[in-house]
């Protein structure tokens, strides 16, 4: 058959490349595949649409079955706003349909993700930033992994305020060799008080937590962390960071977190990407398993060139413990934020923070005395505690809004960002007293 | 004759053998040197509530040091970044051998509009359509690779062989077999494959290619052992060899208990040729942005599913998507690994595989599988008439090959990589090889079925020049590029601590100030 | 580099040609030129000249006097002139000042440049890094560039990180009997040759040595002894392990302490009883036992209770599929010993490799 997507399926140009090799059919490329291995029969799939116009129709088809609401869902995946320009720019031949070229051919795009580590490290007030690991899942496991591994101890201190996904997949990835302890949460939401010993290598907080709780006692676990020889490790979203004290202010060791805010859309869980940062001190430096650019000069003066940094991270001896890997992860949505770092600007940054801190305490406000952990600082989310959370979310889906993640029978978990108008806010609120 | 006259000549004289490429220069500053205070890229809405003070202890004290632009100007800034890059799209890429650089149709690109707003966790009825592409995706490559069932849920080839190591720890471990810790694969196998076993605790044993270039079934037998957690293999390996004896192999680890797993991302070549489960294999991973054409976004997003046979299913990661007679539900295995990203998958590649592979059918398919193979054997053919080069290994290959400039290196003391930095003067590029470089200076080139018969005589064209220049002139190869976007870096400051820059506030700081 | 010096043994190679296989003694170089062998070693080293002065026309080349490098800088035709060891090492002496020390020859020149640099240290002088252009019949020491082309260009690049290359020889009389013998004489100090490769897609570093000697200490059990060969790579156990064994000898050490250095055949038989052999392959021969570790005897292995390979995986690439090799001059153990054995390869990283008798 011949097809648009397969130029050397037209028999005549097939036939000439087969004279020229000088076989007679393509079977013969297969003749070291047993003859027991062979599928004897065509695949079973459904017919194809090899028209363009009707593989179109088919799957706006699809898409007509979903449906989309006033939705205030949060729980790591954010419907903030995109802007345009970010679009424009990650969805250029040139990014999207490249790989894994060398630093000459694919200068673009070491530059790009240069200056994408380089705003981020402006955020958080960091030196090392990587080029994006999958998403802030695995940021935060290899973030453990590193700080195990720099400290030589197998035992770690984590939140509880956490989003049980993400805990998941952090016992899925370290649980065979570390240990997780989970620390309690206060009644006001916050990391709960602890004690440690010399046998943790880190204590990992997330602010904002599970419940868009502001973490307020970061100075103050530093400083219990470091006085075990443990580091304390952060969850954090950099959209945050216009407002928020980075980390690296008040002593965090290593910062992480997922990028999906920074310009990507939800995407069905599409949009994500983790980072990972620290000061720049070569034993942690060593501890990266990611690639990380840096500027390098040329054969030509006033000219920028790329490469890796720290290429041969390895002969650490630690390392060999818990090496991991570097593959394809999620380098586009690093070139995107950076786009979108730098449309926003410091004053952008602290703009969209005040917006969302507002906003999100005028939902508070609204939503009133089901808010749980009400005293304490919140950004973008919050949780209500209602009777019967599933029958509340039911009773707003039917007025066409999505009211939340639901995380346990009487918790929900609500979700405020830039995109939330104060009217959506009070529909949201209105419909809320209407159904409790 | 002054050159006006020489213009005014008709016909225009043909172009040479060698395309006059020159990629684009814009000689960019970094951003934060076009930086002007002031300026602004986008507005952000105001509050309409109350302002939050917020305590100290909390609040950022000093304003991020980001980059100030009009909106223009990220822009321009950004186009010119793209212009300074190859992509699929606009070169002949036939070079990044493994990684199945193939076209990724644009009207699937389009449909990302479509997906953009939805919320992973929002209500299952309200995305029954995006849970219809997963379920008839899973489908479609059970079907592919004669697995049971599918998990779309890794976000790239090395994430799924991550999972698929947690599914044998789990399943081991369910069989009261948890002290299986070696894992077995093969130096021609993807390194990841080694890599995240190693991450995951196990010990690793690698089988090293005899003398016909395949993996040595003899030390498979002296490897494995009641230690055995299972083979993770590649078929056809990196060299594009297929491996003939694969169902001994699988049936070796079976005899020990060993699970045997199949690392796809060379599948390119066989799709509905031969299958996963004809070779008795009990799971393995595809990637999507390799055999199943989404972009590879410079490195990522990408996409990995992972098939597992029947007795692997309870340990899939959860959710999966069933159908349950009138609708798509999310249901966990029962002794399922858990949840290993955010979502259920990188939707935005699932939803591109799946129209892709809607464009194209069983017979499409398959003709992309014979076309592939196809031209890598026309291509092989030409590359082997190159002074210099070869092929390791008298062996029939299937959808790409790890050639040899041993010769040509020997003659001329020039490396594959200078060769294929080169090569970027002329607009393509190639990869050498995993490390360590098993085939001498190696070059491996996987030409899919995207390219057309004159592509493929002109990347040979371009090989074949590039190895005379080293002949006539080593040094002057070893010192290109010389019309690509930059000049030949000296990375040595790259690897010295009081010199590195891994952020422009790290250059600042160390550099200029 | 802007000041290399050079120096060729004019006769070396000549004897490979002549199907003498190595050209070490008067006798045999006067065979060769009896049979009509003309030198290339001149030929060789002129073209790494070549090489060198394109790519860095201000390059200034000191050379030794006369055939062994003179007369190539003048364009004089190479000739054959016999040359010694004795005038190898006057060369280096008179050369020290140099940047960069580029010599043409095989494996017995690179012993006679490292006897020179050993003799230059019991002086208290520096001697500069060297860099051999291959141009012998036995080119198995990692001091050598991979062509003279390739050694003219490196010795064109500055350099700043050297590394230790080991220098091995094989004994000539027994190679011309068919049987291949290296031994491992030292290191000399040769520029890294690093070409990075930055477009990388996925990294999984190959083992290094530290890797492989730090999964040795790991295996270590208390109340065993270990036997650790001559070289780098268990050497570098003794160096995880605080101890000071030797390159070139044997050593056997046990509960982190050192039992004996550089022993005897007939003192680790007293020692061998239930101890672990931790051996290297040499040269790019992969031998493993037979060559420059005699004193582990067939009755010294009847007593030990288990064999470790050490090699990285590129050594055993190298190898281009040929196995590892055992000749311990009894068959009976060279047949036990033969079959797939397990090398280390890193931490928690081995290959299963096919090991043959000779």
């Amino acid at each position: 058959m011949t097809h648009p997507y397969i130029p050397n399926a037209e028999p005549g140009v097939r036939a000439r490349m087969l004279a020229e090799i000088g076989v007679d059919s393509v079977e013969e490329f297969y003749a070291d595949i047993p003859a027991g291995l062979r599928l004897a029969r065509p695949l079973d799939l459904p017919a194809p649409f090899t028209a363009e116009q009707d593989l179109v129709r088919h799957m706006r088809g699809l898409f007509a079955k979903n449906v989309e609401a006033l939705s205030f869902l949060g729980h790591g995946t954010y419907p903030h706003y995109v802007p345009a320009v970010c679009d424009e720019v990650n969805t250029r031949s040139e990014f999207l349909t490249a790989y894994a070229g060398e630093p000459y051919e694919d200068h673009g795009r070491f530059q790009s993700l240069f200056e994408y580590v380089s705003q981020m490290g402006e955020l958080l007030e960091m030196d090392v930033v990587n080029v994006p690991t999958y998403d802030g899942y695995q940021a935060a496991g290899t973030a453990i992994r590193m700080a195990c591994r720099y400290t030589g101890r197998g035992k770690v201190l984590v939140t509880s305020a956490i989003n049980r996904d993400k805990l998941s997949k952090l016992r899925d990835f370290l649980s065979h060799d570390t240990e997780i302890e989970l620390a309690p949460v206060k009644d006001n939401g916050e990391f709960g008080d602890v004690e440690i010993d010399d046998s943790y290598a880190a204590i990992y907080l997330e602010t904002p937590n599970l419940y868009g709780v502001v973490e307020t006692r970061g100075r103050e676990l530093a400083e219990l962390a470091h006085a075990h020889g443990a580091l304390l490790v952060v969850g954090t979203d950099p959209i945050s960071l216009g407002v928020l004290a980075p980390p690296a202010a008040y002593g965090a060791d290593i910062a992480c977190g997922d990028i999906q805010s920074l310009g990507m859309h939800q995407s069905y869980g599409g949009g994500h990407a983790g980072y990972i940062a620290t000061q720049d001190h070569e034993p942690l430096v060593a501890e990266f398993p990611s690639r990380l650019f840096g500027i390098a000069p040329t054969a030509v003066e006033g000219e920028y060139g790329f490469g890796d940094v720290y290429y041969d991270r390895t002969s650490f001896a630690h390392r060999e413990e818990g090496k991991e890997w570097v593959g394809t992860a999620a380098a586009l949505w690093g070139i995107t934020a950076g786009v979108y770092l730098a449309l926003m600007g410091p004053e952008g940054m602290r703009e969209l923070g005040e917006t969302i801190l507002a906003r999100t305490r005028y939902a508070m406000d609204a939503l009133g005395s089901i808010v749980k952990h009400a005293g304490a600082i919140h950004f973008r989310e919050f949780a209500i505690e209602v009777p019967d959370a599933a029958g509340l979310l039911a009773g707003l889906r039917e007025r066409g809004i999505f009211g939340g993640v639901q995380l346990d029978e009487r918790t929900v978990l609500v979700c405020v960002t830039e995109r939330h108008s104060i009217a959506d806010i009070d529909r949201l609120a209105a419909a809320i007293k209407e159904i409790l | 004759m002054n050159s006006a006259e020489s213009f005014a000549e008709l016909p225009v004289k043909p172009k040479p053998a060698i395309r006059r490429f020159h990629q684009a220069r814009w000689d960019e500053p970094i951003i934060f040197e076009l930086s002007q205070p002031g300026r602004r890229g986008i507005a952000v809405p105001e509050p309409g509530a109350p302002k939050v003070e917020l305590p100290d202890s909390v609040r950022r004290a000093s304003k991020p040091a980001l980059p100030e632009l009009s909106q223009l100007h990220v822009l321009r800034h950004y186009l010119r970044l793209s212009q300074e890059n190859l992509g699929v799209d606009l070169n002949i890429d036939v070079g990044q051998g493994t990684c199945t650089m193939k076209y990724s149709p644009k009207v699937n690109d389009t449909f990302m509009a479509d997906i953009a707003d939805l919320h992973p966790e929002q209500p299952v009825e309200s995305a029954q359509g995006v849970l219809e592409i997963y379920h008839t995706l899973e489908r479609m490559l059970a079907e592919i690779s004669g697995m049971a069932r599918v998990s779309l849920q890794p976000g790239s080839g090395s994430a799924a062989i991550y999972a698929n190591i947690a599914m044998i720890r789990a399943y081991h471990e369910a069989n009261g077999e948890g002290h299986r810790d070696q894992v077995i694969t093969t130096m021609f196998s993807h390194p990841s494959n080694a890599a995240c076993a190693k991450t995951a605790g196990y010990e690793i044993i690698t089988l090293m290619p005899d003398a016909e270039g395949l993996p040595d079934i003899e030390a498979l037998r002296a490897a494995v052992g009641p230690r055995t957690a299972a083979l993770m293999i590649t078929n056809p390996e990196d060299t594009g060899i297929f491996n003939p004896r694969i169902a001994e192999f699988v049936e070796l680890v079976h005899s020990v208990g060993g699970l045997a797993c199949y690392d796809q991302a060379n599948a390119n070549g066989i799709l509905g040729i031969t299958r996963a489960a004809d070779a008795g294999f009990d799971l393995g991973h595809f990637n999507l942005h390799k055999t199943f054409s989404t972009p590879h976004a410079c490195g990522g997003p990408a996409a990995g599913a992972c098939g597992v046979s029947e007795k692997l299913i309870p340990f899939l990661p959860g959710p999966v998507v069933d159908f349950d007679g009138s609708g798509y539900v999310l249901t966990t295995p029962e002794k399922s690994i858990g949840k290993i990203r955010p979502g259920l998958g990188v939707t935005p590649n699932i939803v591109r595989a799946y129209a892709w592979i809607m464009s194209l059918g069983a017979e499409g398919l398959r003709t992309v599988a014979e076309t592939a193979v196809l031209n890598n054997n026309y291509l092989m053919h030409k590359i082997l008439q190159i002074p210099g080069a070869s092929a390791p290994w008298d062996k029939r290959r299937v959808e790409q090959v790890r050639y040899s400039w041993q010769e040509l290196s020997e003659e001329t003391g020039v490396h594959s990589e200078e060769i294929g930095v080169r090569a970027a003067d002329f607009g393509v590029h190639y990869w050498t090889s995993h490390h360590p470089y098993v085939v001498p200076e190696p070059f491996t080139l996987e030409p899919t079925e995207s390219y057309s018969k004159e592509d493929l005589d002109e990347y040979a064209a371009i090989l074949a020049h590039v190895a005379d220049e080293a002949r006539r002139d080593p040094a002057f190869v070893k010192g290109a590029p010389y019309n690509s976007t930059v000049h030949k870096i000296d990375m040595t400051p790259l690897d010295d601590p009081k010199q590195w820059a891994p952020t422009w506030r790290a250059y600042v700081r160390k550099h200029l100030s | 580099m802007t000041r290399v010096g050079l120096v060729v043994n004019p006769v070396a190679g000549i004897g490979g040609p002549a199907g003498l296989k190595g050209s070490d003694g008067p006798e045999v170089q006067r065979a060769a030129l009896a049979r009509g062998a003309t030198p290339r070693a001149g030929e060789r080293a002129a073209l790494a000249v070549r090489t060198l002065r394109a790519a860095r026309p201000d390059v200034e080349i000191v050379a030794a006097p006369g055939p062994m490098g003179e007369d190539l800088l003048a364009g004089e035709a190479p000739s054959a002139a016999l040359t010694t060891a004795a005038d190898t090492r006057a060369a280096v002496h008179a050369l020290r000042d140099v940047g960069l020390l580029l010599f043409a020859g095989g494996d017995g020149t690179a012993r006679d440049v490292l006897d020179a640099v050993r003799e230059l240290a019991e002086l208290g002088c520096q001697a500069p890094p060297v860099l051999g252009i291959p141009a012998g019949v036995k080119v198995y020491s990692g001091c050598f560039a991979l062509s003279p082309a390739a050694a003219g260009l490196l010795a064109a690049e500055d350099h700043d990180e050297y590394a230790e290359a080991d220098v091995v020889d094989l004994d000539e009389e027994l190679y011309r009997q068919g049987r291949v013998s290296p031994r491992l004489y030292g290191t000399l100090r040769v520029p890294a040759a690093r070409h990075r490769l930055s477009g990388r897609k996925a990294s999984t570093p190959p083992g290094s040595v530290e890797a492989i000697a730090r999964e040795v200490v790991a295996r270590m059990e208390p109340g065993t002894p270990y036997v650790l060969g001559p070289g780098a790579t268990t050497q570098q156990v003794g160096r995880q392990l605080g101890l000071a064994t030797t390159l070139l000898g044997v050593d056997v050490v046990e509960n982190g302490s050192l039992v004996a250095a550089d022993v005897t055949e007939r003192d680790l038989y007293e020692l061998a009883q239930d101890a672990v052999v931790v051996l290297s392959a040499i040269g790019g021969q992969g031998f493993v036992l037979g060559r420059g570790n005699q004193q582990i005897s067939p009755r010294v292995l009847g007593r030990t209770k288990d064999l470790l390979v050490l090699a990285t995986q590129q050594k055993l690439a190298a190898l281009n599929g040929r196995p590892l090799l055992v000749d311990t001059g009894e068959e009976e153990t060279d047949s036990r010993l033969s079959g797939h054995v397990r090398v280390i390869t890193g931490y928690r990283e081995s290959v299963i490799y096919r090991m043959e008798c000779t």
